[in-house]
This record gives C-alpha cells, sequence and structure tokens, in this order.
C-alpha cells in the first residue's frame, strides 16, 4: 500500500492535531495484511472514526479507488486536515465533526476503523476536543473505545468489518468479550511492539448464516 | 460536504428526537468540483442509499435537473443516468450552511464543507 503524501501538512498544525506515529501506520500495515480478503468484498464505504491527519483514511482509499471514504474527528482541525489531505492524494472522500459515528444512519459502512485515544489517564482528562482528545483515554484507555462499540453494531453493515487498534494497558481480552457479546468474532491482524507499549490491531465481524 | 454524505446524516441522537432524518439542507456557497466517473461504484452505492432523499436534497439546492424522482429498473445499465446520479452524489459540493433537523430545527453548521454534528451534553438522548 502506498504512504499517503504529506507535505501539504505544515508541521506547526500538529501542535492541534495528532500527528501520524507507528499506531497509524500499524494501523495501515493491518488493512495491508488484509488487503486480499477485503478486495474480494469489494466495500462500497469505509469510515475513519477520529481521522486525526487522515492518513490512515486516505491510505485506504488509495487502495481502494472504487470505496467512498469518510471521516469523523471530534476536533474541527484534525477534520479539515483529514479533508486536505484525502484531497492532495485524490481520495474521493467527505469529512464530517462528529461525536464517534454517532450521527449516521444504521447498517452503512463496510469497514469501520478506529485508532483511539488509548493512553490510561484520568477521567478528567477525556473528553476534550482539542490535542488531548487525540490520547487521553481515561480509565484503562478505554472510556472512548467503549461508546463507539456500543455503537458498532448499528452503524456497521451486517457483513461489516470493524478495525480496532489497542495497547496491553487497554486489556484487549476484555474488548474482544464485549464484542463477542455483540455478536462479533475477532482475529488479531498484527501486533508490534514499540518502545515500551505493546500495540495490536483486532478485527471484528458477524458470522453470517 | 457531497450529497453522498448528508443520505446517512441524522439527527437522531438529540434528546427527544425520533428519526431525525432526513436533514434539510440550506446552503450559501456551493461548488461542484469534477471526480473520476466510475460507474461500477455509483451502481454498487445506490442500493445502500435513500434515493427519494437524494432526490429532494439535490433539488432543494438546485441540482436535480434531469434526475428522476424515483429509481427505474435496471438503472445500473443507463449510463446518462448513472453519470448524472455521480454528479449529485459526488460532485455537487455544500460549502456553507447548515442542516436542519426535521423534528427539534436545531441547525448544525456546515463550515469549509465540514458539517458540524457535535451536541452539547444537555442535548444529548
Ligand atoms: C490516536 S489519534 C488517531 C489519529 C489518526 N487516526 C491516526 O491514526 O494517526 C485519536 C483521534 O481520535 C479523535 N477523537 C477523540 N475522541 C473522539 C470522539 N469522541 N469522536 C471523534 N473523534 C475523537 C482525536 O481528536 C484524534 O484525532
Amino acid at each position: 500500500m502506498e504512504t499517503p503524501h504529506q507535505n501539504h501538512i505544515d508541521k506547526a498544525d500538529f501542535d492541534h492535531v495528532y500527528e501520524p506515529a507507528e499506531d497509524s501506520f500499524l494501523l495501515i500495515d493491518a488493512i495491508e495484511k488484509d488487503l486480499e480478503n477485503l478486495r474480494s468484498r469489494n466495500p462500497a464505504l469505509c469510515l475513519e472514526v477520529g481521522s486525526g491527519s487522515g492518513v490512515v483514511v486516505t491510505a485506504f482509499g488509495m487502495a481502494f479507488p472504487s470505496t467512498f471514504c469518510i471521516s469523523t474527528d471530534i476536533n474541527f482541525r484534525a477534520c479539515i486536515m483529514s479533508k486536505k489531505t484525502a484531497e492532495y492524494n485524490k481520495v474521493i472522500f467527505d469529512s464530517v465533526r462528529m461525536d464517534l459515528a454517532s450521527s449516521f444512519a444504521d447498517n452503512i459502512f463496510d469497514i469501520i476503523i478506529f485508532n483511539p485515544p488509548y493512553v490510561v489517564t484520568d477521567s478528567e482528562e477525556c473528553g476534550g476536543d482539542d490535542i488531548t482528545a487525540s490520547w487521553a483515554g481515561g480509565v484503562k484507555g478505554r472510556e472512548v473505545t467503549d461508546r463507539l462499540l456500543e455503537m458498532i453494531p448499528k452503524k456497521l453493515a451486517k457483513d461489516g468489518t470493524f478495525y480496532l487498534l489497542l495497547i496491553e494497558e487497554n486489556i484487549p481480552d476484555e474488548v474482544i468479550n464485549i464484542m463477542s457479546n455483540h455478536g462479533f468474532r475477532y482475529k488479531t491482524v498484527v501486533r508490534r511492539k514499540v518502545r515500551n507499549e505493546q500495540q495490536i490491531v483486532l478485527k471484528f465481524y458477524r458470522i453470517i448464516y | 460536504m457531497k450529497l453522498i454524505t448528508h443520505n446517512m446524516l441524522t439527527s437522531k441522537c438529540l434528546k427527544g428526537v425520533v428519526t431525525g432524518y432526513p436533514l434539510a439542507i440550506n446552503a450559501t456557497d456551493i461548488k461542484v468540483k469534477e471526480v473520476d466517473f466510475n460507474p461500477e461504484f455509483i451502481s454498487r452505492v445506490i442500493p445502500k442509499l435513500d434515493w427519494e432523499v437524494l432526490w429532494v436534497a439535490a433539488d432543494s439546492i438546485g441540482h436535480s435537473d434531469g434526475l428522476p424522482r424515483s429509481l427505474e429498473n435496471k438503472y445500473d445499465e443507463n449510463e446518462e443516468f448513472l453519470k448524472k446520479a455521480h454528479k449529485v452524489l459526488l460532485e455537487v459540493e455544500v460549502e456553507e450552511g447548515h442542516l436542519t433537523c426535521p423534528e427539534s430545527g436545531r441547525q448544525f453548521p456546515i463550515s469549509k464543507g465540514i458539517p458540524n454534528m457535535l451536541l452539547n451534553e444537555a442535548e444529548v438522548q
């Protein structure tokens, strides 16, 4: 998969928007690993929640020119940067400022991707709409993620796939349990140790009979 | 905001709102940006959308010219139709304006082509 060009971004903007890091690229690697499977399913609509700079969703759009990509972020500057990144790389795209996926109609997205604010922090630190929102995850680093988990069964198409990045401290087994109670199977797509952080990308899907 | 995106947006997480769909569009700045025509994509995405809502949205901002109000059979074989659908779905962009919840009248501003659907805590269900 190609890495999106980012030369249009003014470095100073990364004071306000999450700068692509190892986690962003691990998510791109996860999609790349799953490319054949994804191609065979020919997704029509892909949503990245919390797209920040937009590199992940743009990389997806570059690999899938026949998919319409949408992103949301709570941070307006991130929405603008995502839109610019997609446009600069000629990806057909729209960006909406929204809390997670809360304002979308039901069962439409074939793919949902999320690299959440996953750092364990106090609850009070979590829930802003500036750069803090890009990393502050509250209790277990899961407060934002857990809210999205409750939306996934509704927002994802019946045969859709949800890709989620977590770190060890987020207790991935608990997430797997929550999703299993919603009727989802899972697979570990990739894992990597970055400095002292064990990062993992899981994918969730339903079995359709 | 493209009309394909408008087709998927609701205000139903507002307290007291049941469907919150479709949102009315008020546009003060509209641009038409050329996008490569991909008939396969258009035929594939139409069944996922609400065509009537798309038509009404396009009409409300003056872009329903020649667009049928309801889908005909075998629309996927009609290239001329697919081109028109392509234009309203992907090329017409609302840059500035607002969306309005059909039940509560709550307005959601659109600025730099980005709708702002954020609610404050007191507004959420
Ligand atoms: C770890 S950053 C990931 C950014 C980008 N996806 C990447 O991988 O480089 C998390 C992103 O989620 C956004 N975010 C946090 N809480 C959110 C919420 N409630 N709704 C939407 N986006 C949110 C942040 O603003 C930030 O852009």
